[in-house]
């Protein structure tokens, strides 16, 4: 097991062993994710989403070097999509990563989603607490950028960026609603290219046509040259005036409530599905009641609900 | 859940060309490796950082530039001096047969010359990072 002496001592193989451990699931990580639990809850989240090639990685790579600038450590989670397949991946957003001090201000974990669809991996949420608990008080996470809506990524974050590009106006047409829900800023990035202010338009338009009423934050679209260091300030700077709204609101607490009641909810979840669900496959039984099902003689509900019966805790 | 090996690839030095890293980054992720790029120009202190933050098994740096040396000794000295000598060390590149000799004398793993199958380096790695014992 990961040695928690070491780790609060800052040993960051420490750390790195246990985003490992993490992603293992290993026997005891649990609790001592607990132990550490209280000890992250001062960092602030933020993820970076939207689709492959828009300069997410770019923008991280900025956003870092302003807060180690502004006197924070920060560690960033980048996921990329394991193949189906073969079970490997190309963890490649640390090419962005740009001339970051190597003091440990900065820590960079390349993560795969090793089989999860929602734009991170499953040990993210917890790697998160890991880095918290390190010291790291501003974690940026940037998702895998191949979904529809990442939707994962507002489970784990204060704080939600998408990054989008002066092409992107058919996806914002396709994804409009579950966009405009998780973004509180908007970035238009590599607005070098044609279409930019266009694409910032629409995204204003759609933004306020989706606008919940209830709030009172109405997200920002800021035009980016992420590669050229262009309106990196503006950008940085609406985040941060996106935090002080949310602390100042009430949003900040109440979203981190939610999270956390998510969170038990999924522990018990896999819990009850290791435990519980995962026994009831056993002896071939599943087999014998497809045949019934299959010979006409039988159907999945009523085998759904004899199962419940047979097996409820 | 069963264990991946996870890889580092790094391209130390000056010379530019990475597409033989990016041969070699495919055919592992290909093989079921979880392959972490860093790209060009790494010094041997980022690659030991990165390697340690990243939790590798292996680091495979590509060194064409004739620096191999200067850079792969580099490299174990910063594997030495955070304690993270339990990470295997490997390499291709244009590499004289002494010279070969010498690192892997010194605690380079293996050298792979160029050219040499990719089956080659995929074997390797799954019977080193299979034996490797996790360092506490
Ligand atoms: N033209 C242009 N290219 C950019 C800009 N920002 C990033 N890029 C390039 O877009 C490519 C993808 O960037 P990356 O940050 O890896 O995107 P990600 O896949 O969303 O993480 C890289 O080649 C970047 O150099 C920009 O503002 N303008
Ligand atoms: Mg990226």
């Amino acid at each position: 097991m990961v040695s928690l002496d070491k780790f609060y001592n800052g040993n960051v193989r420490a750390l790195s062993q246990l985003i490992s451990a993490i992603e293992y699931q290993q026997n005891g990580v649990h609790k001592t994710l607990g132990e550490i639990f209280p000890k992250a809850a001062g960092s602030l989240k933020i993820g970076i989403t939207g689709p492959p090639g828009a300069g997410k990685s770019t923008l991280v790579n900025s956003l870092a070097h302003q807060f180690i600038d502004s006197g924070n450590k920060v560690g960033i989670l980048a996921v990329d999509p394991t193949s189906p397949f073969t079970g490997g991946a190309l963890l490649g957003d640390r090419v962005r990563m740009n001339e970051f001090p190597i003091d440990g201000r900065v820590y960079f974990r390349s993560m795969a989603t090793r089989g999860s669809s929602g734009g991170l991996s499953a040990a993210t949420d917890n790697a998160t607490l890991a880095l918290g608990a390190f010291g790291y008080d501003i974690i940026l996470i940037e998702t895998v950028g191949v979904g529809q809506v990442e939707l994962d990524i507002i489970d784990s974050c204060d704080a939600v960026i998408v990054v989008l590009v002066p092409e992107s106006g058919d996806s914002v047409q396709t994804m409009k609603a579950g966009l405009m829900e998780i973004g509180d800023v908007f970035v238009v990035n590599k607005c070098d290219r044609p279409g930019s202010d266009r694409m910032a338009a629409d995204l204003r338009y759609a933004i306020d046509s989706w606008k919940r009423f209830d709030e009172g934050w109405i997200a920002p679209v800021v035009c980016t040259e992420a590669i050229n260091g262009k309106n990196l300030d503006e950008l940085f700077e609406k985040v941060q005036t996106f935090v002080k709204y949310s602390k100042d609101s009430g949003r900040f607490v109440s979203q981190r409530r939610q999270q956390i009641s998510k969170k038990i909810m999924s522990l018990l979840q896999n819990r009850f599905r290791q435990e519980f669900l995962d026994q009831i496959d056993t002896g071939g039984k599943i087999e014998s009641y497809i045949d019934e099902i299959v010979g006409g003689k039988s159907n999945p509900f009523d085998v759904g609900e004899k199962l419940y019966q047979q097996f409820r805790p | 859940m069963e264990k991946k090996v996870r890889v580092l690839l790094a391209k130390p030095g000056l010379d530019g060309h990475d597409r033989g890293v990016k041969v070699i980054a495919a055919a592992l992720r290909d093989a079921g490796m979880e392959v972490i790029y860093t790209g060009l120009r790494q010094t041997p202190q980022m690659i030991v950082d990165a390697a340690i933050q990243e939790d590798v098994d292996a680091i495979g740096v590509s060194i064409l530039s004739g620096a191999h040396m200067t850079l792969f000794p580099a490299i174990l000295e910063e594997l030495k001096a955070k304690d993270a000598t339990d990470i295997i060390l490997f390499g291709g590149g244009i590499i004289p047969d002494d010279d070969k000799t010498e690192l892997e004398k010194m605690g380079v793993a293996k050298i792979f010359t160029p050219g040499a199958p990719t089956e080659e380096a995929i074997k390797f790695l799954r019977e080193a990072a299979g034996s490797r014992s996790p360092k506490e």
